[in-house]
Order: C-alpha cells, then structure tokens, then sequence
C-alpha cells in the first residue's frame, strides 16, 4: 500500500504540491489527470525518492519514503518508474538494458537476469530484439523495453509518468496495450497520462490534479461522467 | 615562375635526392645507419605515452568521480589538478616532477619523473574531456539508474563512464599524440633512451643534426599518423550502436 499525506513540495518560490493525500491499494489502478504544471509528474518523483519533500509523508508498505534511515535503492526494488522520455541506455543492446538491475541491484547471476529479461521483453513484444541497440528501435519499442527493465526487478508498483506523451500518435497505442496488459494481470499502478480513454477503461480511481491540489478523485465514470469541481469540469470539457 | 620552382628543385635534388644545400653537405647513410637505435628509442617513447595514457585515463576518472562528489575538499583537489596541468607548460611539470621534488630529497630517474609527468598532464587534459562530454549526456540517464535501485557510484560506473568514455574516444586518441609527443621533453631531465633522447646523443655523437632530427620527426609522424589511424579502427569496432 502506498501512502501519501499532505505532501508539499516547492522548487524555489513554485509550491508544486499543496498537500495531497491519496492511498492506493495493493492491485489498485490509480490514473492521475489534469494540466501541464498541475503537480502530477511530481509526485510521482517524490513517491520513489528521486525527489525530497519538503513536509507531509509516504510511506510504502510501512516503510516512510523519505526518512533518513530509509534505503532508497532498497526501496526502490519495490517500486518502478518509468518516464515520458523512456531513457533507453544507448551503449547496452536490449537485453543489456534490462538485465543491467537485476544484476547489479539483485546480484543476479547472468543467466538467470537473461531468463527473467527474456521473459519479460517477451512479454511487452519485443522477444526479437534481444540483441538490437536501442537506436535502432522505434520510440514506442524503447519505452517498452523501458516498462521490461522496471518490471525485470519484479516490482511491486509501477510508476508511469505521462509514458506515451513523447511518442508519435500511431505508437501511442503499443505502450498502452502493454499497460492495460499489466493492469488486467493485477499490477498496482500510479499513472501520469493525458489519454483519457485509458484512464477511463483501465483505472479504478481517477484523481484530477490542479494547480498543486488533488481536487478530485473517483470512480472513471463518476469522475468522467459527473465531475463535481469546476476546474474538472472545465478541464475535461477542454480535452474532449 | 613554376618553371622556375622546378629548375631550383632539380638543382636541389639532383637525384631525386638531397645532397647538398648552402654549405651543408647531407650525409643521409650515417643517419640511416643508426636507425635501429633510434627504432628502439621509439619503443620506449610509445611505452612512456602508453602508460601515461592508461594511468592518465584511470586518473582521470578518478578526478572526474571527485569533481561529481559534492564534496568541497575534493572537488578543490580535481580542479586544482586541472587548472595545473592545462594552464602550465608541460615542460614545468615534467620539471616539478625531477628537480622540483628533488628539493624535498625525492629522486626519480629521469623515466619516472618523465611519466609522472606526462601522466599529471594527460590526467588534466583527459579531466576536462570528460567534463565536456558528461554535458552531453542527459541527466535523465543517471536518474532512470537510480529508479532501477542503482546506487549514484553503480549508475556512473555503469550508464555513465562507459558514454563519456566513448564520447571522449576520440579527443583521447589527441591526447595520445600529445602524449607521444611531450616525451621529447625528457631530454631536459637527463632522458637518453627515448627517441629524442637517442636522437640527442647520436647527434652529439655524429654532428649530423639535420639528418638525425629530420629521421627522428619522420618516425614522430609516422607513430602519430598510426595512432589517429589506429584509434579510428578501434572506434568502428567498440562503437557499434
């Protein structure tokens, strides 16, 4: 279960996050919307400790992300991210990638990484490309190497931050196949998106985020369907 | 004026050769004779510059690691390195290195203080490659690392060295000519089994100083002109993405 209470978070004088409290539960599907600017990639930085808060807690099965005893390359086996630029690594071929984790964080033996890599690259469709460099793969491939080399760490969450707004429109549906995919097999998943036909069909709960607050959250077809705060009305009547 | 050129250059060169020029008269054999020694001078010029350029590189990352650390003391260590080694003349520092330390009861022989101090300015010169070449790799990299559960020295040692390290292939191969060349500095601390060192004493030897010198520049392209070919092959073949 990850836990989030009263986050706040400032870069300079810009208070990204305003207090936010939101819980989401093992094998929950959490999708959060709302505009550019609006806190959202932040938080998601801030819940696996790639950035500091400034007060409020998150905790991750117990454990308080940003305490001083915490151990984050520990915590964050648990936990993968993975980005609108996907970050491929240029210099490993694919299966390089994805094993890289598994053997330097888990101490994995070289066979046994390749195993899991293979079955994961199999997975996201990329089962013959074990041995390419990323710069020969199609944007829409290298983020689904990406997602394999989190989920090569057996994660317990996945974090997905706005994962097809860098992609050309016939490749935005390729990745997101592949995280409908995790969803149905009972991944728990905070996402960062734009498509709001994903969020609808995929997601148990929607948080619209603006201006640094939370300021609603709901069933698709509630939130979808019956907005209650004027900014997600006014939002949602702007990306339909 | 081109038939002019042409007729001074048969008058040069007679026999498609150089003879005689001014009141110099060129006595080519008695340089050529003693090119195996200065073939076995070059030797331990290349193995002077080949191990400065791997103590040099080690150095340098090492000062590269420390500029990253965060920490002041060693950051003000890497940059004074730098400043030190780019803003003086390698002639100074390979100095430093024999009669410079020599004041404190330090005695080197004339190859180790040659190395030490080829290598103190490789180290410099390769620090500041580095830096140049972190700038063009995104932040991103070292932080989807990170995400994965690398730790900051396992996301460098294994997402970022090997990307500055190919970046700065080439430069390097630079600085390995450079490296060959400051070897002819060696002379000035006593250095005889290096080509110029060789060259030097063969000269004092025979008087044949154009014909020794102009022998030894042509073996000094020669092994430079094989290290840019040379680095160039080695790039095809370890770059491939």
């Amino acid at each position: 279960m990850i836990e989030i209470q009263n986050v706040r978070k400032s870069f300079g004088d810009l208070e990204v996050l305003k207090g936010i409290d939101l819980t989401v539960q093992r094998g929950e599907v959490v999708t959060v919307i709302g505009g550019s600017g609006s806190g959202k990639s932040t938080l998601l930085t801030c819940i696996n400790g790639l950035e500091p808060i400034d007060s409020g807690r998150i905790t991750i099965d117990g454990t308080e992300v940003h305490a001083k005893s915490t151990n984050l390359n520990k915590l964050r086996r648990k936990v993968g991210i993975v980005f609108q630029q996907w970050n491929a690594f240029p210099h490993l071929t694919v299966m390089e990638n994805v094993t890289l984790a598994p053997r330097k964080v888990l101490g994995m033996a070289k066979a046994e990484a390749e195993a899991i890599a293979e079955k994961q690259l199999r997975h996201v469709g990329l089962g013959d490309k074990l041995t390419t460099y990323p710069s020969r793969l199609s944007g829409g491939q290298q983020q689904r190497m990406a997602i394999a080399r989190a989920l090569a760490m057996s994660p317990d969450y996945m974090l997905f931050d706005e994962v097809t707004s860098a992609l050309d429109p016939q490749l935005v549906g390729e990745v997101l196949e592949t995280l409908k995919m995790l969803a149905e097999e009972g991944m728990t998943m905070i996402c960062v998106t734009h498509e709001m036909g994903f969020a609808r069909d995929v997601s148990k709960r929607v948080a619209f985020f603006h201006q640094g607050i939370m300021a609603e959250i709901g069933a698709p077809d509630q939130l979808f369907g019956d907005p209650q705060h004027p900014e997600t009305q006014k939002f949602l009547a702007n990306v339909r | 004026m081109a038939a002019r050129i042409t007729r001074a250059a048969f008058l040069l060169f007679p026999k498609g050769r150089i003879t005689q020029m001014f009141d110099y008269t060129f006595q080519w054999k008695q340089a050529l004779n003693r090119l195996p020694q200065m073939l076995d001078g070059a030797m331990v010029t290349m193995e002077i510059a080949i191990l400065s350029m791997g103590l040099g590189i080690l150095l340098a990352i090492l000062l590269t690691v420390m500029r990253l650390s965060g920490s002041r003391p060693l950051m003000a260590f890497a940059t004074t390195w730098v400043e030190i080694a780019r803003n003086t003349p390698a002639l100074f520092q390979i100095y430093m290195a024999h009669f410079g330390v020599a004041s404190f009861g330090i005695h080197f022989s004339p190859f180790v203080s040659l190395l030490i101090g080829i290598t103190f300015n490789n180290a410099g010169y390769l620090t500041e490659n580095f830096r140049g070449a972190l700038k063009a790799i995104p932040d991103t990299q070292g932080r989807a690392g990170r995400s994965l559960g690398l730790t900051q020295l396992q996301a460098f040692r294994h997402i970022i060295m090997p990307q500055m390290l190919r970046i700065s292939f080439l430069p390097m191969t630079n600085q390995m000519v450079w490296a060959i060349l400051m070897t002819s500095l060696g002379v000035t601390v006593g250095m005889n089994s290096d080509l110029y060192g060789v060259t030097q004493d063969l000269n004092a030897l025979t008087f044949r100083t154009f014909e020794l010198f102009a022998l030894a520049g042509v073996i000094f392209y020669l092994i430079t002109k094989a290290i840019t070919f040379g680095g160039r092959l080695i790039a095809a073949r370890l770059f491939r993405y």
